[in-house]
């Protein structure tokens, strides 16, 4: 060990007489140490002043911070200067943002390196010994706190007067259900109101007509418009339509091929939807069973309908059934026919409920 | 009247004992100056995350000056030119202003996402640092405890976070989010209709989100990050075991200066770090995904890495639909399974494992001193275990893109993840066994027997034998030496760690200083072992 020699006299269990002038600064240190019962064992200079070693550590150091200062400058003024607004096909600000993140990250971890070093390069390395204390177990002062607990407990005197711990407990349990009420009442909703979980935008209202089909950009849809094999996200044609508040109502509008739309219809009278498609073109939910994402990638040599978020499948010719993935309910199909000015509507609103499943979807 | 002469030098004397005649804080003070913090990398880990926390604090600041959390549908004017004319909700047209709109917005955003992955990625490995070395035990397992509690309060910040810009991917995961909570038996609708404020996605979710991301999760955060670090400053901090330490001292640097200098510089370093990230590498291009539309999605939708275990949870998960046939019937879908039941699961597993394993080996002690990972195989296996379930889930949630790359069927994938999921774990834990004892075996070889010098000796019968180099020495035992006791700590298994090959020559370029020559040849009498290990510089010589 490597202390001070000049110190090693001084050690002793007595404590110091800090205003002792004989005493180096370090020797107090060292006894503020000690009075934290720490023991400092090893203090080691790893440069000496005035070495050649030391002068070089400063100019590493020094260095380091000076680059901190060279690049917090650089970032100013790229941050003031460079051209930065987006226009598109130029291309000159694409360089901002990374310009911006390097000249900032250089000038912290310059900074950063310049202070490791010195800390960890020009201070004395040292091992210090500090002591727990956890071993011992004051019992005394667990005796006396104890006690003075259960004094005032005795004092409050809830055992003799019994009422008044009960009475105390009556009167808090409204008030916590008072703390939880508006908030609870604030935010709760009815689920069902207006039969919503249910219902889609394809619902035909009361007396009213049919819901046609339409695009993403609200044109109804004729079936010439889709060809053998393709297929198209439809929506439907009310105000908002295409928009998030009817989220549950994006469907898929297939035109299948001859043998797969036979295949189709024997699947649909299976199940007793013998009349949900028209001629070749079946319509399903696009809103996945399982976890509520489009199922949107279809493969029309399978006729497999995939959806991308857990790659459940479902098997267009058969009722849309899940083949394979987590998803256990097929998706509901839309009856849909043509109407008298060509377009496609649907036929009522979905039979089944729509979306990811809950508990009381019957 | 003569003027009192103002003494400078004075000031902060004088300054300091005003201080303490109001607070008397001296004596804290310098206790606070003394304590002392062992030193280790692994120690460091968890000091990741609370930088990065800090980081978060200030970009995320920055951020709420230009953020606009509401639904509001508006038409997008800014100068982004492929997206003008595009109705979007103000939450998405002011994401895509602080990335092109606001002078140095997008190198705030990225740092933010960043920061945020960081944080979370140094929570678990700094959880799997305390895991397997046995940190967790008493007297810390409150500090366990809170700890596990902020991997998932950093989940639901990372994920409402996430879900703020209402760009097409994130709208994505917030519909699976509300997928997940319908999923809950009995009170699964009105749980979804309450927090979204009717059917999804109804117009106040980004409101709502925007306050419990800005508000009360950074709060928890803060508090649960307090009680964390206040806990570590009082228990004090666990240590290796090796010369001079026990259970009952703390071996290591006082806090000030060195100590709290280094831990600086690791601030600004980890600062930088993420500075770096935040300008060089895109991360969230939320201008290429779009507005949210319930119609839209697009192969490779992931989410963040923290929440690709539940989406592979999710993915592997069979179609097993539970149906109760009472009145009109009622379901638990088997979404409910990977992403409600499994996460609570793993909560409850995790936060109370100090407990279970202190009963397992009937250890009710309070433990100081870590203990290597291979002297507690049964953990050690435990925990790789758990990282084995871990990883096969997390890459589960990326099995779409693995099969798109490798050219694997989508299937092949799912099927290889279930298999994977119920095989690799117990695999994990027996190899763990297996190569802990290995490991303890070999310590316990070299102490008795010493260490392979990799010289071979023929022996005059005709024999090969492999010279060791006993590390202790002889004690009139039979074959030659001493036997040294484990004491918990690395034990030295190559020459060069004994000092018989003499340390390491000095300098990048050229030597620095003249190398010391061999001392010894293996096979001589025993070497004393070297008082210090010499810690691997960058060159400087060490006079």
């Amino acid at each position: 060990m490597s202390t001070h020699p000049e110190h090693q006299a001084l050690q002793g269990p007595e404590p110091l007489d800090v205003n002792d002038p004989r005493l180096t600064r370090f020797d107090i240190v060292r006894e503020g140490a000690r009075r934290d019962d720490i023991e400092i064992v090893h203090y080691e200079p790893q440069v000496l002043p005035g070495t050649k070693a030391e002068r070089r550590l400063t100019r590493v150091v020094a260095g380091f911070f000076l680059i901190t200062g060279l690049a917090a400058t650089a970032f100013l003024a790229i941050y003031i200067w460079w051209p930065w607004q987006y226009e598109a096909g130029r291309g000159g600000d694409k360089f901002y943002t990374p310009l911006l993140g390097f000249t900032l990250g250089v000038a912290l971890l310059a900074v950063g390196f310049g202070i490791l070093t010195w800390g960890k390069k020009l201070l004395p390395k040292e091992v210090s010994i500090q002591d727990r204390h956890e071993g011992t177990v004051d019992s005394e002062g667990r005796t006396i706190t104890g006690q003075t607990m259960l004094y005032m407990a005795d004092e409050l005197g809830v055992k003799r007067r019994p009422l008044l711990g009960i009475s105390l407990l009556a009167g808090l349990a409204p008030v916590a259900a008072v703390a939880a009420a508006p908030l609870v009442g604030g935010l709760i909703s009815q689920p069902h109101k207006n039969n919503q979980m249910f219902t889609t935008g394809f619902a035909t209202p009361e007396g009213g007509q049919r819901i046609r089909l339409v695009r993403e950009d609200g044109r109804p849809i004729r079936p010439a418009d889709i060809s053998t094999g393709g297929q198209i996200t439809v929506f439907p044609g009310i105000d908002h339509g295409v928009s998030n508040k009817h989220a549950d109502s994006p469907t898929l509008l297939i035109h299948l091929r001859d043998s797969d739309a036979q295949e189709s219809r024997r699947a649909n009278e299976r199940v007793g939807h013998g009349d949900y498609m028209w001629g070749n073109y079946a319509a399903f939910s696009k809103i996945c069973t399982h976890a509520g994402c489009p199922a949107s990638l279809f493969e029309q040599q399978t006729n497999r309908l995939l959806c991308p978020c857990h790659q459940s499948q479902f098997l267009i010719t058969d009722n849309a059934r899940p083949v394979f993935g987590p998803a256990s309910r097929r998706l509901p199909q839309l009856p849909i026919e043509v109407d008298s000015e060509g377009f496609f509507v649907a036929k009522s609103d979905y039979t089944e409920t729509v979306g990811p499943d809950f508990w009381e979807r019957p | 009247m003569k003027r009192r002469k103002f003494d400078l030098a004075a000031t902060p004397g004088k300054a300091a004992v005003g201080v303490d005649d109001r607070f008397q804080v001296a004596t804290p003070l310098r206790k606070l100056l003394n304590k002392v913090f062992p030193d280790h990398w692994s120690f460091l880990l968890g000091e990741i995350a609370l930088f990065s926390f800090v980081v978060l604090l200030l970009t995320g600041v920055f951020l709420t000056f230009f953020f606009e959390p509401a639904m509001t549908e508006v038409v997008y004017n800014g100068s982004y030119a492929p997206l003008q004319g595009t109705p979007m909700s103000a939450a998405y047209a002011s994401s895509l202003d602080i990335s092109f709109d606001v002078r140095g917005g997008l190198v705030m955003r990225q740092m933010h996402h960043w920061a945020a992955l960081l944080f979370m990625a140094a929570i678990v490995v700094h959880m799997l640092r305390v895991f397997f070395t046995g940190a967790f035990r008493k007297p810390r397992e409150t500090n366990w405890i809170i700890g596990s509690l902020l991997f998932w309060v950093g989940f639901l910040a990372g994920f409402s976070g996430y879900s703020l810009p209402d760009d097409g991917l994130s709208g994505t995961g917030l519909r699976i989010a509300s997928a997940i909570m319908l999923s809950i038996p009995v009170i699964g609708s009105w749980v979804t209709s309450s927090i979204f404020g009717g059917e999804f996605p109804g117009t106040i979710i980004i409101s709502r989100f925007f306050i419990a991301h800005v508000l009360l999760i950074p709060g928890l955060l803060l508090a649960l990050i307090s009680v964390h670090l206040g806990l570590v400053f009082k228990q004090k901090h666990t240590q290796w075991p090796g010369p001079g330490r026990t259970n009952n001292n703390v071996v290591g640097e006082r806090m000030f200066p060195r100590y709290a200098l280094k831990q600086g510089g690791f601030f600004m370093v980890v600062f930088g770090v993420i500075a770096l990230m935040g300008g060089l590498f895109q991360i969230n291009p939320i201008w290429l995904f779009g507005p949210y539309e319930a119609w839209v999605v697009s192969a490779a939708s992931q989410p963040d890495w923290y929440v690709m275990f539940l989406d592979g949870s999710t993915r592997l998960m069979p179609a097993w639909e539970i149906n109760i046939p009472i009145g009109d019937g009622y379901v638990i879908p088997p979404l409910f399974w990977p992403t409600v039941v499994l996460p609570g699961i793993l909560v409850g597993l995790s936060t109370m494992y100090p407990f279970i394993e202190a009963r397992q080996r009937k250890d009710y002690k309070s433990h100081n001193l870590l203990e290597r990972p291979r002297d507690a195989p049964a953990r050690t296996a435990v925990g790789a275990m758990a990282v084995a379930f871990y990883i096969v889930l997390t890459l589960s949630g990326s099995n779409d893109v693995i099969a798109d790359k490798f050219q694997i069927s989508l299937n092949a994938m799912t099927w290889a993840g279930r298999i994977g999921l119920l095989v690799v774990p117990p695999l994990a834990y027996y190899v763990t066994y297996r190569l802990c004892l290995g490991l303890q075996q070999h310590d316990r070889e070299v102490l008795a027997h010493g260490v392979e010098t990799g010289i071979i000796r023929r022996l005059p019968d005709g024999r090969f034998v492999e010279v060791h180099q006993p590390l202790s020495a002889s004690n009139g035992h039979a074959d030659g030496h001493g036997q040294l006791d484990y004491v918990g700590w690395v034990v030295p298994k190559k020459m060069n760690r004994l000092g018989a090959l003499g340390p390491a020559i000095r300098g990048f370029f050229y030597p620095i200083e003249k190398p010391v020559e061999a001392p010894v040849s293996p096979g001589h009498p025993p070497v004393e072992a070297r008082p210090e290990r010499e810690e691997i510089g960058s060159g400087e010589s060490r006079r």
